[in-house]
């Protein structure tokens, strides 16, 4: 096919098909409608049911209950009173999701900061460094990322019970740093690797150190790319369902939003659409740091699919 | 993955660097090691120890009630391993987590192709919609298994009364508390669900292909299936395959995304609830780690089977 790409271009693309319903053109009518069709379905799978999420937080559950396949509620069915008493606390007749949201917020944040604390350094050891272990330590990252997180539930579950840990959300970030690490080293790395050497160089040149290096030139450099890698762990951790259900689901002021939703969904008592409520309320932050760091992400998660 | 972000322009390094002496070298070398240490400590201690902990503790009698009794070596003995194989259950739950990991996996590849090969000409409103693909994969996940429990539910979700009044279905079908239905609707939400994951790699890929080896079979009179077949494809297939490897061992130990939806009921009990049941309702640390390793295992070697296939039909043309 390679030798092809020097052929003329003189055939007009007309010519291919000059009778009609040629195979090529057929195939570029099907493609074009088929096109259309896969898009419409993409859209539809993906937003519908976000959408549906959104209304039934604001219906009244007996609304539900009897018309449950209306997408379009009566504006006079519309209020806003879910959200209220999902956030509420539990004292106050709510369902304690403000408190929820402000563990998460801890552990994410305690997440964030640590992995990245370390992941700066560690990545750009890695990308810049020739150091000895060096291809050890790059291929333990790739087993951490892929090892089965259930295989560390077991001994993580029995170490925090023996040192009375569980339900300590610092412990809890802990796990999480450790799981997270990897990915951020793996991302940060990419962003390094894309300084041009020359720049390091020259400060090298200039007199600078090598820390000099990394904080004056390599950091800044990268920062937003620093910002967006902060972002995804963030994401990690506000979405993670096992180890906040293995270390935490016996002290309710200490779940998470994920732990949260999922403990009160199992029970009957709390209305669905209350829980919708609570859904959006959780789905909304990650959503909005999402295409916030957008690009950036998209770019450093798929920086290996673009070199082929 | 490693390998594909090695940078060959590190070691195209300018030639001045050998020169200067082992000076410089030594010290990068040794800031190098200062610099990793801090995450080779956490990643020590929180998982590889861990790790280790697991394959001592597959090996002993420990349950969580005897926990404080039992010592760090205690008696060594298989009978974990003996009992999590012959038990009832266990090879139907590898068999249930393969059919799971295969459909998830291939269908999820399939539809972020399909999705991204249908989203890649350019056209007024394309990044928002490609935006609004990526929503299933960023939301968090007890947020869409509720989401989809909802819809599902035989009494008041939106699929069964919309199949009930355009499809004319009979009554609510309880998709994921009936066993007919349970693990293939289970595979259908992990498609939805990922499919936006295959979708940004293989649109990253599409973007950076060069346009003019398409050009010339468009010109050659290659119709767009000839194009897509034999010119598209085949420069696919790279990214297609490490999406394969990392969708499949993330599927394989998938946990939360079978529990939340079925609790493992109804025909869809993977080896990772397994293990979960047996560390949290029975307490059976030693049984739990032990099937957890077998799974481990199985991964591996499943992993070897594919890099040395893959090698092989790389040296065959196509």
């Amino acid at each position: 096919m390679t030798t092809m790409t020097t052929a003329p271009v003189t055939p007009a693309r007309t010519s291919v098909a000059p009778t009609g319903w040629s195979r090529d053109a057929v195939q570029t009518r099907v493609f074009g409608i088929g096109r259309w069709v896969v898009i419409i379905f993409a859209l539809l799978v993906t937003v519908v049911p976000f959408y549906y999420m959104f209304v039934l937080s604001l219906r009244p559950i007996e609304e539900v209950l009897l018309k449950p396949g209306s997408l379009l509620p009566q504006l006079s069915e519309i209020n806003f009173s879910a959200y209220g008493r999902v956030l509420k606390s539990p004292d106050a007749g709510g369902q304690g999701f403000l408190e929820f949201l402000r563990n998460s917020l801890i552990v994410s944040l305690i997440t964030v900061l640590f992995t990245l604390l370390a992941a700066i350094p560690g990545s750009y050891a890695i990308a810049r460094l020739r150091f000895r272990g060096r291809r050890t330590v790059n291929f333990m990252f790739l087993a951490v990322y892929l090892f089965p997180p259930m295989i560390l539930a077991i001994p993580l579950f029995t170490a925090f019970t023996i040192l009375g840990l569980r339900g300590s959300l610092p412990a809890l970030a802990l796990v999480y740093i450790a799981q997270t690490v990897a990915v951020a080293i793996y991302m940060l790395r990419g962003y390094f690797d894309t300084i041009p050497e020359s720049l390091e160089e020259a400060a090298v040149v200039d007199g600078c150190s090598r820390y000099q290096v990394i904080t004056r030139i390599s950091l800044p450099l990268a920062l937003p790319s620093v910002m967006s890698t902060g972002l995804y762990v963030f994401m990690i951790a506000w979405n993670e369902f096992l180890f906040a259900l293995l270390f935490l689901v016996e002290r309710r002021d200490r779940w998470t939003v994920s732990l949260g939703l999922s403990q009160l969904s199992g029970s009957i008592e709390v209305p669905t659409t209350i829980l919708m409520a609570g859904s959006i309320v959780i789905t909304i932050p990650v959503i909005i740091l999402f295409f916030i760091a957008e690009k950036a992400l998209v770019e450093g998660l798929t920086a290996g699919a673009e070199k082929g | 993955m490693a390998t594909l972000t090695e940078t060959p322009g590190a070691q195209l390094g300018p030639p001045t660097h050998k020169n200067r002496g082992r000076t410089l070298a030594a010290r990068d070398a040794r800031a190098g090691i200062a610099l990793i240490t801090p995450t080779v400590l956490i990643v020590t201690v929180i998982v590889l120890i861990p790790i280790a902990w697991t394959v001592m503790i597959a090996f002993q009698k420990i349950k969580l009630i005897n926990l404080r009794r039992t010592g760090l070596f205690g008696r060594y003995t298989l009978d974990n391993f003996v009992n999590v194989l012959t038990s009832a259950g266990f090879g139907s739950s590898l068999v249930t987590t393969f059919i799971y990991t295969i459909g998830g996996t291939v269908g999820s590849i399939a539809a972020g192709l399909i999705v991204a090969l249908a989203l890649r000409e350019r056209f007024r409103g394309r990044g928002l919609i490609r935006g609004a693909m990526l929503l299933p994969y960023v939301a968090p996940v007890v947020a869409v298994t509720f989401l989809w429990t909802t819809m599902l539910n035989p009494e008041y979700g939106l699929i069964n009364a919309w199949g009930q009044k355009y499809l004319g279905w009979d009554a609510g079908i309880p998709f994921l508390s009936q066993s007919s239905t349970a693990l293939a609707t289970v595979i259908v939400f992990e498609i939805w669900r990922y499919f936006p994951f295959a979708f940004l790699f293989i649109t990253a890929r599409l973007g950076a292909l060069p346009g003019d080896v398409e050009e010339a079979a468009r010109v050659d009179g290659a119709t767009p299936w000839q194009r897509f077949r034999f010119v598209i494809l085949p420069q696919l297939w790279p990214v297609i395959s490490v999406l394969f490897i990392l969708r499949f061992i993330f599927t394989f130990n998938k946990f939360d995304d079978v529990y939340l939806l079925t609790g493992g009921g109804a025909g869809t009990e993977v080896v990772a609830i397994r293990v979960y049941n047996y560390l949290v309702s029975r307490g059976d640390l030693g049984a739990s780690a032990a099937q957890a390793l077998v799974l481990a295992m199985t991964l591996v070697i499943l992993m070897i089977i594919y890099t040395r296939a893959s090698k092989r039909s790389e040296e065959s043309p196509l």
